[in-house]
């Protein structure tokens, strides 16, 4: 893999570490993480800011019986949580997203596939399929769009992107990304807002494709 | 603040035992110190006494039985408490499970590397010292920060936030993770 030269910015990595990031930026900054070990050094700060903070709480005594509750507890059986590992491209946040199964790819033309992870009102998170050398449909954002690779790369107005890099998109940017040359391009991406298609998909069958 | 830095090693070296010899009487210290602090910090985000408790229950209860995921070259009992503490409200209150990066393996045969311990441990007393600096204000902030009452929107408009000072108080420490981090995959 090449050097990840594409970061998660620091007050978006402050968000992830207190938990106030919405759920699809969360799941991208995990899987970004998970690939990138200057992003993992960089979390590791934030949480020990955390933790000093935490070490500087002001103190409320807890109840009497709580210390003694908890201590009898520590025996207690242990139901495991369900373990999310990583599968060929996809990081464990992608395969935990994708419920532990391979992705269901849906067409949208000219060899562009999704599949949505998660989709709600406070946004969505899906993969993208881009054969080599096509374009990402012409489109703006609404509000912000963070492009992670998994595989392959593409170029766009801002720059290029390979696997482990994040592109994040606000209103201001309208772009064409372009699959490069070599394996088809897997991306991870996530909105808080759905996208506008300037071309490529008219306005109203967006509903349709649910982009 | 000499009493402070003691301290701090101290909770490595509980939550070490715990980790490793499943130490009641280490894990009744780390509850001592840190079931006030996490009840205080949970409350700060507005949860009444009693679900802070169960909180804090939880926390502890997850402290003793992931301690094998504690690793004291790359974290700070206080940081990875936090972060616990953290994902555990997450769920809580947004119902959602929080998504959460890979794992890193662990060499099993490896040996604790005191020195490399004890340097990190410096650096995050010398963090410390830093956010008892700060002005009233940015202290506010910075909590407001990390106990997710701010967007990241909100958090990259402050910018009397000193996030980048912070940060650089433990570049030191980051450039090394980084290094070993990378070493590791």
């Amino acid at each position: 893999m090449s050097a990840i030269t594409h970061h998660i910015p620091d007050a978006m990595m402050a968000a992830y570490a207190s938990g106030n990031l919405p759920h699809p930026f969360a799941v991208v900054v995990a899987t970004h993480v998970s690939l990138c070990a200057e992003c993992r050094a960089a979390l590791g700060a934030h949480q020990t800011v955390g933790g000093a903070l935490l070490e500087r709480s002001d103190h409320v005594s807890v109840s009497a019986g709580l210390k003694s509750d908890l201590m009898a507890m520590l025996d207690d059986p242990v139901v495991p949580e369900p373990i999310f590992e990583r599968q060929g491209i996809y990081p464990g946040p992608v395969v935990e997203a994708l419920k532990g199964k391979p992705p269901r790819w849906k067409t949208l033309g000219m060899g562009v596939k999704q599949s949505i992870l998660s989709e709600t009102g406070g946004g969505s998170v899906r993969l993208l399929y881009i054969p080599a050398g096509q374009a990402v449909p012409d489109h703006s954002h609404n509000g912000l769009e963070l492009t992670l690779v998994l595989q392959g790369s593409f170029s766009d107005e801002t720059g290029r992107y390979s696997a482990g890099d994040v592109e994040i998109g606000d209103e201001d940017l309208e772009h064409t990304p372009i699959a490069d040359a070599g394996d088809a391009c897997i991306c991870l991406a996530a909105t808080d807002a759905p996208l506008r298609f300037n071309a490529f998909v008219p306005r109203l069958l967006q509903p349709f494709f649910r982009i | 603040m000499p009493e402070q830095s003691q301290k701090t090693s101290e909770l490595t070296v509980w939550l070490i035992a715990v980790r490793d010899n499943r130490d009641r009487a280490a894990f009744a210290q780390l509850f001592d110190y840190f079931a006030p602090r996490l009840k205080g910090f949970v409350m700060r985000s507005g949860m009444g006494s009693a679900q802070a408790e169960e909180i804090v229950q939880d926390v502890m209860l997850t402290v003793w039985r992931k301690a094998s995921m504690f690793d004291p070259h790359r974290a700070q009992a206080s940081a990875w408490i936090y972060q616990i503490a953290r994902n555990r409200q997450i769920d809580i209150i947004r119902k959602e499970h929080r998504p959460i990066p890979d794992e890193l393996a662990q060499d099993p045969g490896s040996e604790p590397d005191a020195s490399q311990i004890l340097a990190f441990d410096q650096e995050a007393e010398q963090l410390k010292t830093a956010i008892d600096q700060l002005g009233p204000d940015q202290k506010d902030m910075i909590e407001k920060a990390y106990l997710g009452d701010l967007t990241h929107q909100e958090i990259s408009a402050q910018t009397g936030l000193p996030l980048g000072t912070v940060k650089s108080r433990i570049r030191l420490g980051l450039r090394r993770l980084r290094k070993e981090l990378e070493g590791l995959r």
